[in-house]
């Protein structure tokens, strides 16, 4: 973190978006050049030949613990962990204790972003007061802050009530914010603890019925559409789901969706082992799910992906499934699991790589400087990954200061090598800087 | 090589035959002047009880002190459990105590898997009843009821179930015993079906190896065996069914059902009964009713799980999943 704003550096050969090797010369803030042949002329020179040139990845949905449970983790660590896993800009979700629901909080978080250094934090507000549904947070006054919140969400609950969720929905229009809705039927899912279906049925765990999501989805897109208003869900996870939002996206509706890395990957058949580290919300689903959330990603019906990055400290997984926390780590691996999941299965080129994990993150959360194209003049808001490596997941490497990852010992495809905020390496060669 | 009783779906049909055999050959025991073999004298017994279950609790104990074990009760309430101790520590603090054996009863699903698998102890673990999942000494015992009183010499010795028809009904839903039982009776040939309202029937049911019907009236009449589930009170009031009596008439055991049953077909329940819900008194104390002798048999049956899990026969009991699981 200590190179002047006006070092250069040139990524030789690099592939921008995979495509043919350029050479990409970054200056200062900004990118300078791209093409073939650039002259070092002292900028330092970095060999990128064969890596893949994507921009800095933004994710819609991070925990970052801070403040009240920095026993799990810290803007600090959590926009380390972000960095390393080739991310440039993070939603911090409001579950917060105190909660962000009021322009103090969001601004703390948002200030402890600007102090880390490692990469962009934009908080996002609670709905409501406390998380609980009842009375809309102060809104415009989280908007007007110099946090900009332009995205809220109870995340963690459910914005049951029809009558706040179409209020939120509505006052939210008057500064282009959006909902993220976390969609949980809570009575349907009271001591819910896996997916309802054969593997809950045998091992005798409270079921979290599909419909459960799905009902609330159907019924936000419907409210969204009849004020006008934008809505985004998170963590979508069911074939059912993703039927609902490609309706509403078919009528013309203003409806965005994302999908979390281990709901690519990963299904209920795990939870046999009552290993707590597969215990998250919502729940890991079927095969089925799992394909037809690869296929939603692939046409573009979800959005993106997001990690939903949840660290828990280690007692709170190291114990019995009914008494474990919810929730995975997941900005270290997220590349890493959308390489195995869609790109070597050839359900997604880099490009679209690209649109999911930055440009349309970035325009669901309206940031300006991320997400851009990888040309002369744009920030240099970019990631360079060694898409040929093949490791083992080694969560003691992690920069998150929580080890809870559903992936440990499991060989996963891809390396991020650099990461550049603003034209400063918060990674050099797959370190820290 | 570390053995455990976690699922009755870990037992193939050999290992429960064995056991049934060895819980015959030790209940004789019961009927001598001095009950008491030296087969455990000093290996360590603890029984875990996160939960409340007095009879369940005894059995254990009963069963490991007849095979001189030393017996350690180990209750969640007014011990550090309460004070907010994790089962880690517990566990920890069990087999620094150097226990050979860990028979636990938890209110999570999955707790004795976890203590297992987890490298926490090295001992025997066997549940003794976790969550809604399972209670494979409970189906050990069912069957072996099951086998005294279906075979034609009384015993059933080296035989399993084959081509026996079971009914099971009630709250399957929330009930580890229909669990295990629905694993080790169709392990032994039996032909299970399960009758419930449909609330109470889990969803996912259609894996299991099992029948299912929402019609008690269309099923006892061709059974040999009827077991009926405890009913708590409490689903009433989450709309698993409209009132007590509704579900009594539709569901419960009464001296009219009982009358169509084939005659030699028995009345099981696990304990304890709600008298009036799932059961009338008239069919809970007539002698085709074995609840009391279900008792007396878990304790034959417990003796045989707990000598072949840390003395007897290697191939006993499987390995538990701990081996499956990567």
């Amino acid at each position: 973190m200590t190179m002047s704003d006006t070092h250069k550096t040139l990524l030789r050969g690099a592939k921008p978006l995979g495509g043919e090797p350029r050479d990409v010369l970054i200056e200062g803030e900004r990118i300078a050049a791209v093409g073939t042949g650039l002259d070092a002329d002292g900028a330092t020179v970095i060999d990128a030949a064969g890596q893949i040139l994507l921009p800095g990845l933004v994710d819609l949905h991070t925990h970052l613990r801070e403040p009240g449970r920095e026993d799990s983790e810290t803007v600090l660590t959590g926009t380390r962990a972000a960095a390393v896993g080739g991310f440039t800009a993070v939603h911090a979700m409001a579950n917060t204790f105190p909660v962000a629901d009021t322009a103090g909080v969001v601004e703390q978080v948002w200030r402890l972003g600007k102090e880390s250094g490692y990469c962009d934090v934009q908080p996002i507000g609670a709905v409501t007061v406390g998380l609980e549904g009842k009375k809309l947070a102060e809104l415009g006054a989280m908007h007007d802050s110099a946090a900009g919140v332009r995205v809220f969400s109870d995340d963690g609950k459910c914005v049951d009530d029809a009558v706040i969720m179409r209020r939120a929905l509505e006052y939210v229009k008057a500064f282009d914010g959006v909902i993220a809705q976390h969609a949980q039927e809570p009575r349907l899912t009271e001591g819910a603890q896996m997916n309802e279906g054969v593997v809950s049925a045998e091992l005798g765990l409270g079921g979290w019925p599909a419909v459960a999501e799905e009902s609330i989805i159907a019924r936000d897109v419907l409210l969204a559409a009849h004020v006008g208003s934008r809505v985004h869900i998170c963590h979508l996870s069911t074939a059912g789901s993703v039927e609902i939002v490609r309706w509403a996206k078919s009528k013309g509706w203003n409806v965005t969706a994302e999908v979390t890395p281990h709901h690519l990957l990963l299904t209920d058949e795990l939870v046999r082992s009552y290993d707590p580290v597969y215990k998250v919300n919502p729940p890991l689903r079927t095969e089925a799910d799992v394909m037809a959330l690869r296929e939603a990603l692939a046409d573009g019906t979800i959005d993106c992906v997001a990690t939903d990055h949840a660290p828990h400290p280690h007692e709170d997984k190291d114990c019995e499934w009914g008494a474990a926390a919810m929730g995975m780590v997941g900005l270290e691996t997220a590349l890493s699991v959308v390489q195995h999941t869609m790109v070597d299965t050839g359900l997604l080129d880099w490009t679209g790589v690209a649109d999911r994990m930055s440009v349309r993150p970035s325009a669901i959360g309206r940031l300006t400087g991320h997400g851009r194209p990888i040309t002369a003049g744009e920030p240099a808001n970019l990631t360079l990954l060694d898409s040929a490596y093949r490791g083992v997941v080694n969560p003691a490497g992690f920069a998150s200061r929580s080890r809870n990852t559903p992936y440990e010992g499991r060989e996963l495809p891809g390396r991020v090598t650099y990461t550049f905020l603003r034209g400063r390496a918060t990674v050099v060669d797959g370190k820290l800087a | 090589m570390k053995r455990h009783l976690i699922s009755a779906a870990d037992l193939s049909r050999d290992d429960a035959v064995l056991i049934l055999d060895t819980a015959e050959e030790l209940a004789r025991l019961a009927d001598r002047p001095i009950k008491k073999l030296p087969t455990l004298r000093g290996r360590t017994v603890v029984n875990l009880f996160f939960e409340d279950s007095t009879r369940t609790r005894i059995s254990f104990e009963a069963a490991a002190k007849r095979l001189s074990a030393d017996v350690i009760n180990f209750s969640a309430k007014g011990s550090s459990v309460s004070k907010g101790e994790s089962l880690k520590d517990t566990a920890l603090t069990l087999e620094a105590m150097g226990a050979d054996a860990v028979v636990i009863r938890h209110h999570a699903s999955g707790a004795p898997h976890r203590l297992a698998t987890s490298g926490w102890i090295n001992g025997a673990v066997v549940n003794a009843g976790d969550g809604t999942h399972e209670h494979p000494t409970q189906a050990l015992l069912d069957a072996f009821t099951i086998r005294r009183h279906l075979s034609p010499d009384g015993s059933g010795a080296g035989q399993d179930l084959a081509g026996r028809r079971i009914t099971i009904v009630g709250d399957v839903l929330h009930s580890r015993v229909a669990r295990s039982n629905v694993h080790l009776l169709s392990t032994l040939g039996a032909e299970v079906t399960l009758v419930a309202p449909p609330t109470l029937v889990p969803f996912g049911v259609e894996s299991w190896p099992c029948e299912v019907s929402y019609d008690l009236d269309a099923v006892v009449g061709k059974t040999d065996a009827v077991m009926m589930l405890r009913v708590q009170r409490e689903r009433m009031n989450a709309a698993f069914f409209p009132t007590e009596r509704e579900y009594a008439r539709r569901y419960g055991l009464d001296g009219d059902r009982m009358a169509r049953m084939p005659e030699h077909a028995i009345v099981m329940h696990p304990g304890p009964m709600n008298r009036g819900m799932e059961i009338t008194a008239e069919v809970a104390d007539s002698d085709r009713c074995t609840a009391v002798e279900q008792v007396a048999n878990g304790v034959s049956t417990r003796m045989a799980v707990l000598y072949l899990l840390l003395g007897g026969n290697e191939s006993a009991v499987a390995a538990a999943r701990t081996e499956e699981s990567k």
